[in-house]
């Protein structure tokens, strides 16, 4: 066993030759080179946990953004609607309006034209009737001879038109 | 080999040797001899820095290569904060280097590079290797310990709730058990080391002889070695990771310790 047997001649050159090799790779590469990888590392990491975090934020401020769209939507929608209704409204007032306008124009025409109608026709009837009387004279003088005075026509000529 | 009357010694694979005449030089009397261990270790360094030099390019959308080196740094560093807490990431460099430094030197040693003519050495299966490894990871936890909780640090010694008269014995035990940690830590990884590639040599000594003795014991011997080679190979480069692990997690359970006392 070559570890034993020659232990005396090369312990020393063993130890020696470790504590260098060892102490090259402890302090070049230990605490040389392995605190830069980690740094990367560690920067990395912390670029991913930034970036996920500003995707999360974005996403949430695209969020917020979406939800203030949809409030104001629902806000114009709302206001639309409610210019919709007023102007349905007004604009049925306003037929109303018009139409009652129309109507009582229409009702007076018609109250005048009955009126009119009422007066011609009063105006017909006292016509008539004086047309009636100056017959009824004139037919008693030519048949009986005798003079009837107006107002007793009259009288009997009334009397015979209420009868009808 | 077959000139060498075909006489696979296991053991030698692990025979360290001065390369290029440093046999001689030393430092204050030692002696520190470049040898293939230590060769190893540089290339071990080297592959490792390219590895991780690979995953520095720091692009925000990772290649492949950054991935893996990523990955292996992640996992470090969720051991570490698994086992100790929020205070574990101060010691990712040390315990990264550790697992990567092991485990590295583990799979370098099973690269089949004996077929380009190198000859791979696994300096994890010496255990002057990984015991100075071990005592490293010791030294840190005594030196957390007592920097963080000054002489308190001896009440690791004696776990929650032990009745009174218990401590007595309770706290040997506990010292012992303590005491022989950076034994266990090393031996370990030395152990599945070695015992792994003696395995290895053994089975393809199997295939050599076996198929030199000819058709019949080729086919009784050889081939099933062979077949149960390829086995071991799978099953080496998961215990080269596993022992990896093993040392970091453990690494990182005894400074937990320390840092957390109980």
């Amino acid at each position: 066993m070559p570890q034993i047997a020659q232990l005396a001649e090369t312990w020393s050159s063993q130890v020696f030759w470790l504590l260098v090799f060892f102490g090259i790779t402890f302090f070049v590469i230990g605490r040389g080179m392995v605190p830069k990888v980690m740094e990367t590392v560690a920067q990395r990491d912390g670029q991913i946990a930034a970036d996920l975090a500003a995707a999360k934020a974005a996403r949430d401020a695209a969020d917020a953004e979406e939800e203030a769209w949809r409030v104001r939507e629902n806000e114009n929608r709302a206001a639309a609607q409610a210019i919709v209704a007023k102007a349905k409204d007004e604009a049925a007032a306003k037929s109303e309006s018009k139409l009652k306008a129309a109507q009582s124009r229409l009702d007076k025409k018609l109250a005048e034209a009955e009126t009119r109608i009422a007066e011609a026709r009063t105006a017909a009837l006292t016509e008539v009737e004086s047309v009636a009387i100056e017959a009824a004279q004139d037919i008693v003088a030519r048949l009986a001879g005798a003079k009837v005075t107006k107002p007793a026509a009259a009288k009997a000529v009334k009397e015979a038109m209420n009868h009808g | 080999m077959v000139a060498e009357q075909a006489k696979v010694d296991p053991m030698h694979q692990f025979t360290i040797e001065p390369l290029a005449g440093s046999g001689g030089w030393e430092i204050a009397g030692y002696n520190i001899a470049f040898t293939n261990s230590a060769l190893w270790m540089l290339i071990t360094t080297v592959v490792l820095f390219i590895f991780v030099l690979g995953g520095m390019k720091r692009e925000l959308v990772p290649g492949r290569w950054q991935m893996t080196v990523e990955t292996f740094t992640g996992f470090i560093d969720n051991m570490l904060e698994a086992n100790i807490g929020k205070a574990g990431r101060k010691y990712v460099p040390y315990v990264f280097s550790l697992f990567m430094f092991i485990l590295f030197a583990n799979i370098l040693g099973l690269m089949p590079l004996g077929v380009i003519g190198l000859h791979p050495f696994t300096f994890t299966s010496h255990f002057t290797v990984t015991g100075v490894l071990a005592i490293i990871s010791f030294a840190i936890v005594l030196l957390v310990g007592f920097w963080k909780h000054g002489l308190h640090f001896f009440s690791l010694f004696v776990p929650h709730g032990t009745p009174l008269p218990m401590i007595p014995i309770i706290a040997p035990i506990e010292f012992i058990s303590f005491m022989v940690r950076p034994f266990s830590l090393g031996l370990r990884l030395f152990v599945a080391m070695m015992a792994g590639h003696v395995l290895l040599e053994v089975l393809s000594s199997f295939v050599i002889d076996g198929t030199n003795a000819g058709i019949l014991w080729s086919g009784v011997v050889g081939l099933p070695s062979f077949l149960l080679m390829i086995g071991i190979c799978a099953l080496e480069l998961l215990v080269a990771g596993i022992q990896a692990y093993v040392f970091a997690l453990l690494t990182s359970l005894y400074i937990n310790d320390a840092e957390n006392l109980h």
